[in-house]
């Protein structure tokens, strides 16, 4: 398998990997580089546990090609605290605990992260169509749109 | 002793585990890295359905380069099973369903793994599949264990060797013929439910690493870690001190994590591997098809009332498809078996509860065990006998539903509840009778209640075991067994021992990841056992400690111990006003007034419970003293429309309302009430589907749908009353299954309701519902 020289920014952190043509930004992160925030859920793009955002983008890291991320920058929920200080979407899935088993979580909150940042002021309904490719089983979802709505309340993604 | 009353019972404390979560450092199974030791499993599975297996040649993938092990049947003769020892970690001589494990293989990575199973060729003799339960029950059926009678099997379970039949449970209570004949009203049906998967969104993973010693590590994704241990050192002849199961959180369980799925397949690759650890993970295709399913139930039910409505004759028969082999299944038939009526109290019963074995997934436990299968049949017949007398749905359930002290089916004394209250805040809830516009010209819509009772379905003797070991700085360590898959176990024993101690609730760490190597012992977590078992536990634990602190002092003060009490991280006399620190004392203990000696130590509480009192019941009649601990029952109303253009249902609002003894904490039930709707909601559409060779062909999410963040009621109305139990801590009992049980036939009521059909097969997708509209001249097109 031909290898690629990548550069690419991970949470503020510049890393230069070399990487085999197949290999996939979820491979790479958790695999690779020990990033496990992020999760493994289906591996085909359907499930949405392994969203992490692409210079800003929400994508589904599974289909995504590590090689095709030279030169870009991504964020993974490890990226989103700052020395223990959560982001006010963070805070708002604890308060309202919006949080059962936790798998979907990283996601989920990754999703929502990069909705509040295009548009934050949004609806139920915007809500819903943003993390509808985010699979959850426990919660029955509702109390994840109100800690959205709630994170938009006080201030955004951030 | 006066316990404390810290106010932490009752308090919607944050989930302990919740700042992991949010920030991405929770771990999981996969999460945890093994270096590049590290080989990776994948499994060869059967594309048949039930065939011998003739000839099995590994010999071309034992040559494919990165290639470790490949382990088949044939080297192994061990069988696994909870209740009934059926299923071996390999098919032996035949399979038995489609996807069924025939041989790992071990490689140096994944791709070189699945690259060699695809060498592996095996020859099978198809045998004739049987799919349907009710077929598979006949005596003239061919027999999918020809060898049932030999299999080592539970004392409170019957099966039927020489037929397919692994579980038959009778309740023969009154002279239910006779009762009939005098019935003003009968109604009967045939109701039926295809399996449906758990679907966590983290996949069964393990990871396995077995020493030169023979010292065996299992890392596995479990909710019932020490259940899983019993179960491969039994089958696998290993002292359970050689075998090490750890289990860190749980990624969504359901009950598909309980028992062992393909976790020994990945002890014995390793053991073919010594010194090296393997990893097998499930890909989403094989959680689709190789993991347990909710078993499906075929039930003829009949039921009569007279001219009052009151309820005086049950017939039942149900038919569970118990799949190729026995996890959990037999016990559910069981407790389908001593809980057949449902939540009413009727005095004549005939009832036959069967476990059939079939060529389909494993049947096993599923959020519920048994009774969303059987209440899915019962409340529909419930509305239609009412409907026949003339009387309210809700009304004829507060007529006929079970009550304190009523002698029930098994003929048990009923444990202390209150569903006529669920019942009433649901109806409130819900504006019960009260017709709503539909939101649309091209809709309908309509109301449906259901109501349910459940009980923890387990051995008659499942123990919990708790620790309380206190630190230097009086913060302190809970250790349990059981484990966190999302419904705030953990918290919940955090809280309950804080409480106790009357240390603040930040001072508690619940110890993780379980591991059987630390963990006390805790039989599985499954049964919505945990609050009142492993809180049993906990509370003991806590009450030791804080005996053991306030003996010190009170040893080192002079005073009595009934003067004393614990406040905030202090211990204070009521009588010298004296106070203590925790801090320091509960570990280095305390001088004496006079520094001449010291009292204590460090302080380690212990406490265990077990349920000691349920007796087993008679194998003719299902009648004993104590068939179960206790029942938690609820009820749940929705309001739906209908549209009459594409079949569509929508659920506008649900409410749902269970009494759970006592709240230890109050938002968690919420959230078990919440997500419990929409999976119950979700259930209701959900299908595994076959062809006609048993193949499974939806296994994936975008062929097998789950209720996606757009398909949620508009609202959730969640409520709980308490009346407490005499044997949970401070009355509370469990209520994390039994939120999704009476979901499907309440909708199932409500869509009747709004156009006058009813639907006796799950599931109620959009397609069944437009043609049955359409025969009855409803559907509205332009």
């Amino acid at each position: 398998m031909t290898k690629h020289n990548i550069t690419i920014t991970i949470n503020g952190q510049e890393e230069e990997l070399l990487v085999p043509s197949n290999m996939t930004l979820l491979h790479l992160l958790r695999e690779e580089l020990g990033q496990t925030g992020t999760k493994n859920g289906c591996e085909a793009g359907e499930c949405g546990a392994c969203t992490v955002l692409v210079d800003g983008e929400p994508v589904n890291s599974c289909l995504t090609l590590a090689v095709e991320m030279d030169g870009r920058e991504i964020t993974t929920i490890e990226g989103l605290s700052n020395n223990g200080k959560l982001t006010p979407l963070q805070q708002a899935f604890a308060d309202l605990n919006a949080v059962q088993c936790g798998y979907c979580t990283p996601g989920m909150l990754m999703a929502a992260t990069a909705l509040l940042r295009r548009n934050p002021k949004p609806t139920e309904e915007e809500i819903q169509i943003a993390l509808v490719g985010n699979l959850c089983r426990c919660t029955g979802y509702q109390r994840i749109i109100d800690a959205v709505m709630e994170a938009s309340r006080q201030g955004g993604a951030q | 002793m006066t316990i404390t009353e810290s106010g932490l019972v009752g308090k919607s404390v944050i989930r302990t585990d919740m700042m992991d979560k949010v920030t991405g450092c929770a771990v999981f199974v996969d999460d945890i890295q093994f270096g590049p030791n590290l080989l990776h499993a994948r499994l060869v599975r059967s594309p048949h359905s039930h065939a011998l297996i003739k000839k099995i040649d590994t010999s071309k993938a034992e040559a494919l380069s990165g290639v470790r092990a490949i382990v088949t049947g044939k080297e192994l003769t061990a069988r696994l099973g909870l209740y009934l020892i059926d299923r071996p970690i390999f098919a032996d001589d035949r399979v038995r369903v489609y996807g069924e494990p025939i041989a790992g293989v071990v490689a140096t990575s994944e791709a070189i793994a699945v690259e060699a199973v695809k060498l592996v060729e095996v020859e099978y003799e198809v045998l004739p599949a049987i799919f349907d339960p009710v077929e598979s029950a006949q005596p003239d059926a061919p027999l999918i264990h020809p060898d049932l009678g030999s299999y080592s099997v539970a004392n409170f379970i019957f099966p039927r060797p020489g037929t397919n039949v692994s579980e038959h449970f009778k309740i023969r209570k009154g002279d239910a013929e006779a009762a009939f004949s005098e019935c003003t009203a009968v109604a009967e049906g045939r109701f039926r439910l295809p399996p449906i998967e758990h679907v966590p969104i983290e996949t069964h993973t393990s990871v396995a690493l077995c020493e030169k010693t023979g010292q065996i590590t299992l890392w596995a994704s479990s909710q019932s870690p020490f259940a899983m241990r019993d179960m491969i050192a039994q089958g696998l002849d290993i002292p359970h001190n050689k075998l090490r199961v750890i289990a860190p959180l749980v990624g969504g369980g359901f009950g598909g994590k309980a028992g062992v799925t393909m976790e020994a397949c990945a002890v014995v690759l390793a053991q073919a591997v010594e010194g090296k650890p393997v990893k097998l993970r499930l890909t989403r295709e094989e959680e689709f098809v190789g993991t347990s399913t909710r078993q499906s139930l075929i039930s003829d039910i009949k039921v009569g009332c007279d001219k009052d409505g009151v309820l005086q004759a049950m017939e039942l028969t149900y038919y569970f498809g118990g799949g190729a082999y026995n996890d959990y299944g037999v016990n559910i038939a069981r407790a389908a078996g001593y809980s057949c009526t449902g939540p009413y109290d009727v005095p004549n019963v005939k009832a036959d509860s069967l476990c059939v074995y079939t060529n389909t997934p494993v049947g096993s436990a599923m959020r519920g065990f048994g009774m969303p299968e059987i209440h899915w049949g019962l409340e529909q017949i419930m509305d239609r006998l009412a409907e026949e007398v003339g009387m309210d749905a809700a009304e004829f359930r507060t007529l006929n539903c079970v009550r304190t002290d009523d002698e029930i089916v098994s003929g048990m004394k009923m444990t202390p509840i209150d569903l006529d209250a669920c019942i009433e805040k649901a109806k409130k809830a819900i504006q019960w009778g009260k017709k709503e516009a539909p939101t649309a010209p091209n809709k309908k819509r309509g109301k449906g209640i259901a109501i349910m009772w459940k009980a923890p379905a387990m051995p008659p003797n499942p123990g919990s075991a708790a620790v309380v070991r206190f630190n230097e700085d009086a913060t302190l360590q809970v250790e349990v067994g059981g484990q966190e898959i999302g419904q705030g176990a953990f918290t919940v024993a955090a809280q309950i021992a804080a409480d106790v101690l009357g240390v603040p609730y930040e001072n508690v760490t619940v110890s993780t990841p379980l591991d059987t190597k630390y963990s006390p012992y805790e039989w599985q977590t499954v049964a919505s056992r945990l609050t009142w078992s492993m809180g049993n536990a906990v509370k003991a634990a806590a009450e030791d400690a804080r005996f053991q602190i306030l003996e010190t002092v009170a040893d080192a003060w002079e005073e009595d111990i009934e003067d004393l009490t614990i406040k905030d991280g202090i211990v204070i006399s009521f009588k010298s006003e004296r106070e203590q620190p925790l801090d320091k004392m509960v570990v280095y203990g305390m001088p004496n007034d006079d520094f001449e000696g010291w009292k204590g130590g460090p302080v380690v509480g212990r406490g265990h419970f077990m349920p000691t009192y349920v007796t087993n019941l008679d194998p003719e009649t299902g009648q004993g003293t104590r068939a179960v601990v206790h029942y938690t029952v609820g009820a749940q109303a929705v309001d739906l429309e209908v549209d009459l253009e594409t079949g569509q249902l929508e659920v506008l609002n649900i409410a749902s309302v269970y009494d759970v003894g006592r709240a230890i904490n109050p938002d968690l039930i919420m959230t078990q009430i919440e997500g419990g709707a929409v999976h119950g909601m979700s259930s209701a559409y959900e299908s595994m589907k076959f062809n006609e060779d048993g193949v499974v062909i939806n296994p994936s999410f975008v062929d097998y749908r789950i209720a996606t963040i757009a398909d949620i009621p508009r609202k959730i109305h969640g409520d709980y009353v308490e009346t407490p139990i005499d044997d949970g801590p401070w009355g509370a009992r469990g209520v994390g299954e039994h939120v999704m049980v009476q979901t499907a036939p309440a909708i199932a009521n409500a869509l009747y309701d709004a156009v006058g059909v009813r639907f006796s097969d799950l599931p109620l997708s959009a397609d069944k519902i437009y043609l049955a509209l359409e025969e009855k001249d409803l559907i509205k097109s332009d």
